[in-house]
């Protein structure tokens, strides 16, 4: 029979943990804040709550006698949610950076089944035909808003380790990419003049690749080349070198073909009209996308490994820290034994001894998820990194440590601290009170 | 030796506490094992059958394709025994998901790359068949082809010259890579150069060659060879960069990312927690046990013996629980690798993890049975007695 009733007790606190973890991880942070207010007026207008926090303050301010074993909970908990916040800030960061290229007013046409520019081709005139189909917005003169555009990838050394080279992507472009994509901006030196062997280097390339500081030359395909420029985008167009598409289609003799028309639509709702024109024309067999929708597909894989790495992590070291924290706060209580039985020998009950300790547990998770996030925040916000991308070059991107990453950084931070918490807790609200008043 | 039952007896004095310590102990070494795996499998320069061949690009970039008819006046350079030609396909089966590693290549291809291990009897069929396609045993599994199997692969790049990007392909063989292979080798697909060349729209690619792997007549040749072979085409419009098949891979992996510092920062952060946290439950034990260390002394244990001890029940510690966890990560990483689809080619957990593992588990053993145990050691015998 007692025996039973252990077992049912066992079960019942597993069901509590697992019934808290999904109603936590389902929770909007407005909920948590709901959930902590009313705690905070119960522990200051109820009897049982101001009890609480009597003995709260007690087990808080014996924390600094335990400081070895309370630090293990902090410390384990700052890595997990370090380790955590940072793999997804890389793939958050990642997914942005290709994200923020596109937008649903200008659509891109590969030659079909290419998947990416570097295999595409459109000769002249399949170009010419997706420039003239109807949806595309004309300029004052009449004239459609398109670009025609190459993308080749060239061998430059990498700052951060001269010895190896690293793919670059060089794109080609033509003279409507100024308002095709308005996000461009020159911030230093000017434009390259078109028919000249001149290009203008990202933000992202120049600080990942070594010697292109505007004013320096570069060989590329054998010929000389000249850095007049350099432009942020904020996206992932910064990790490319952009010149002319006449001038770079000589130098990689490729002709009068293109890869890719990027267009400007008349609308958003323009590009069923578009896409259906090119569908329907006998003479092209393309593929035809919102850059939107191109450049997010891009990130899909990636981001997807990144996140599930991430997560897998964070799970194997949130149980290593779990029972870290069960460990230290069993040895609390166990420290704490004759002063909890004595409290509820004078008539506290069980939960105000059962909240205080778990509220110990979880103020030092809290912390331990505030220092976790801060580092990475402080370290990685920002941090460029790059990687292989679609075109078989280099995509450089930024970590994004966003304020959403630092709430669920805290979120498992509470939820392990929970877990760790509880088990200790009832432990300590039922050992029996003569047996721990005996205990030395 | 003769004192294992005693330090065992200490290590499970208090059974829940050394089990939630086992448990972080397990954890941290099942994200070893796994870590460790990956950072393998990114790596997957070290083949250690290819350090007698060099591989020759362009020097401006991997896009741009060699001259056909540079294959023999690499061939005129001494110390290169064999060179083969290779063109990337770029191939993907049924769906966009499925990429394929596949590649043109020429006829001594196969023999350049000895780890390829295709039974004499397919090799021939293969040399015979114009449109025959050599594939990984991994890859073959993955997409569940067989020998004698009709495969269509669609290429990304190149169309066939009546328009249509899908190129069919017969599976004549199934091969083996050999052991010391890299990482990888089982998922690739080759097919002959000449079909490649016949069938192709892009007519260029008669007269070109992705790249070119070449084989030395000894390793210790590398340098002397690649920059002969650069030096053939200095100042052209065809310029070449040769280096060996490991730092070209190398390279590669590099660009994907570094991949070995994510993983190095990662455990880094793990195992500094678990020495705090192992370090914490150690010295707890020896806390506890000061009377009985006492004891110990007592009746005639020496100062060393009981630092042993106390150092010893560390390194257990960590050794249960690290093997534990390591041979865990061997169940688990087959399993993630099978589960990804062929995506993460995660090798299985090798002796040379192991031997890291181990060393790992004896030193933070050490590192955290070393403060309690010279405690341990300096305890003066009255006093602990005494309970001051």
């Amino acid at each position: 029979m007692k025996r039973m009733k252990k077992f049912g007790f066992g079960l019942l606190t597993l069901l509590i943990v697992a019934a808290f973890l999904v109603v936590w991880i389902a929770l909007p942070w407005q909920g948590i804040v709901a959930i902590a207010v009313v705690f905070a007026l119960w522990m200051a207008l109820t009897r049982r709550g101001r009890q609480t926090w009597q003995v709260t303050r007690v087990g808080l301010a014996t924390v600094v006698q335990r400081l070895g074993s309370s630090s293990v909970v902090v410390v384990g908990i700052a890595g997990v949610v370090g380790v955590l916040v940072a793999m997804l800030a890389m793939s958050d960061g990642f997914a942005e950076t290709l994200r923020s290229t596109g937008n649903d007013r200008t659509a891109i046409v590969l030659r079909g089944g290419s998947q990416a520019e570097l295999n595409s081709i459109l000769d002249r005139d399949s170009a010419n035909v997706v420039m003239q189909a109807p949806g595309v917005k004309k300029d004052a003169q009449g004239r459609p808003i398109a670009s025609g555009e190459l993308v080749v990838v060239a061998n430059l050394p990498r700052k951060s380790d001269p010895g190896s080279d690293s793919n670059v992507p060089i794109r080609g472009v033509s003279a409507d990419v100024w308002s095709l994509r308005d996000q461009v901006k020159i911030v230093e030196g000017r434009k390259f003049t078109p028919g000249l062997r001149e290009l203008i280097v990202g933000k992202g390339a120049r600080g990942q690749f070594a010697g292109l500081d505007v004013g320096r030359s570069i060989r590329l395909a054998g010929q000389t080349w000249t850095v007049v420029g350099e432009f942020v985008s904020n996206d992932v167009l910064e990790s490319e070198l952009w010149g002319d598409t006449q001038s770079v289609a000589s130098a990689y003799r490729r002709g009068s073909s293109v890869q890719s028309v990027t267009v400007m639509l008349d609308s958003p709702a323009a590009f069923d009209t578009f896409k259906a024109s090119l569908a329907g024309d006998p003479r092209l067999k393309v593929d035809v996308s919102t850059t939107q929708e191109y450049f997010s597909k891009q990130s899909e894989g990636l981001t997807r490994v990144l996140r599930a790495v991430g997560i897998t992590v964070g799970i194997i070291m949130a149980i290593g820290a779990v029972f870290g924290a069960l460990n230290t706060m069993f040895a609390a209580i166990q420290a704490r034994a004759r002063e909890i039985a004595t409290l509820r020998a004078i008539g506290f009950r069980g939960i105000p001894v059962v909240v205080s300790v778990m509220l110990e547990t979880m103020l030092l998770a809290l912390l331990g998820g505030v220092i976790g996030a801060g580092i990475v925040w402080i370290v990685f916000n920002g941090y460029t990194a790059s990687t292989l991308g679609a075109n078989f070059s280099q995509v450089v991107f930024r970590f994004h440590v966003s304020a959403a990453l630092l709430w669920t950084g805290i979120k498992w931070a509470l939820a392990i601290g929970f877990i760790g918490g509880l088990f200790p807790a009832l432990r300590a609200a039922r050992v029996p009170v003569t047996t721990a008043l005996r205990e030395l | 030796m003769k004192y294992m039952h005693l330090i065992w007896a200490a290590l499970f004095r208090r059974k829940t506490r050394t089990f939630f310590t086992l448990v972080s102990i397990l954890a941290a070494f099942l994200l070893f094992g796994m870590l460790d795996a990956t950072r393998a499998a990114f790596a997957s320069g070290d083949s250690v059958v290819g350090v007698d061949r060099l591989i020759t690009t362009s020097k401006y970039s991997i896009i741009q394709s060699l001259p056909a008819s540079l294959s023999t006046r690499i061939q005129a350079i001494p110390g290169v025994k064999a060179v083969a030609a290779a063109n990337w396909f770029g191939g993907i089966y049924q769906d966009p998901k499925n990429f394929v590693l596949s590649f043109a290549v020429s006829e001594n291809y196969l023999d350049i790359y000895r780890e390829i291990e295709l039974p004499a009897d397919q090799r021939k069929v293969y040399e015979n068949t114009r449109t025959g396609a050599v594939v990984g045993e991994a890859l073959a599994k993955r997409f569940g082809w067989k020998i004698g199997d009709k495969v269509p692969l669609q290429s990304t790049i190149f169309p066939q010259r009546n328009g249509d990007k899908t190129w069919p392909f017969d599976i004549v063989g199934i091969y083996k890579p050999a052991k010391g292979a890299a990482n990888g080798t089982d998922q690739q697909f080759f097919f002959h150069h000449k079909y490649f060349e016949d069938a192709n729209a892009f007519q260029s690619v008669g007269t070109t060659v992705g790249w070119y792997a070449v084989q030395l007549t000894s390793a210790d040749k590398a340098d002397s060879v690649a920059r002969a072979i650069d030096a053939l085409s200095a100042n052209s419009d065809h310029e070449t960069k040769t280096q060996t098949e490991q730092a070209f891979n190398a390279s590669f992996a590099k660009q994907l990312g570094d991949i070995g510092l994510i993983v190095s920062a990662i455990m880094g952060a793990v195992f500094f927690t678990l020495i705090l946290l192992t370090g914490n439950t150690m010295a707890q034990a020896v806390r506890e046990r000061t009377h009985e260390l006492a004891v110990l002394k007592t009746i005639g244990f020496s100062s060393h013996s009981v630092l042993g001890m106390v150092l010893a029940e560390g390194i257990l510690l960590l050794v249960l629980g690290g093997v534990l966890g390591l041979a865990l990560a061997g169940i688990v990483v087959p399993i993630v690798a099978k589960g990804s689809g062929g995506m993460l080619n995660l090798p299985p957990i090798g002796t040379q993890t192991w031997i890291l593992g181990l060393v790992l588990m004896v030193v933070i053993g050490a590192l955290v049975g070393a403060l309690p145990a010279l405690r341990a050691m300096r305890l003066n015998i009255v006093d602990a007695l005494a309970g001051r």
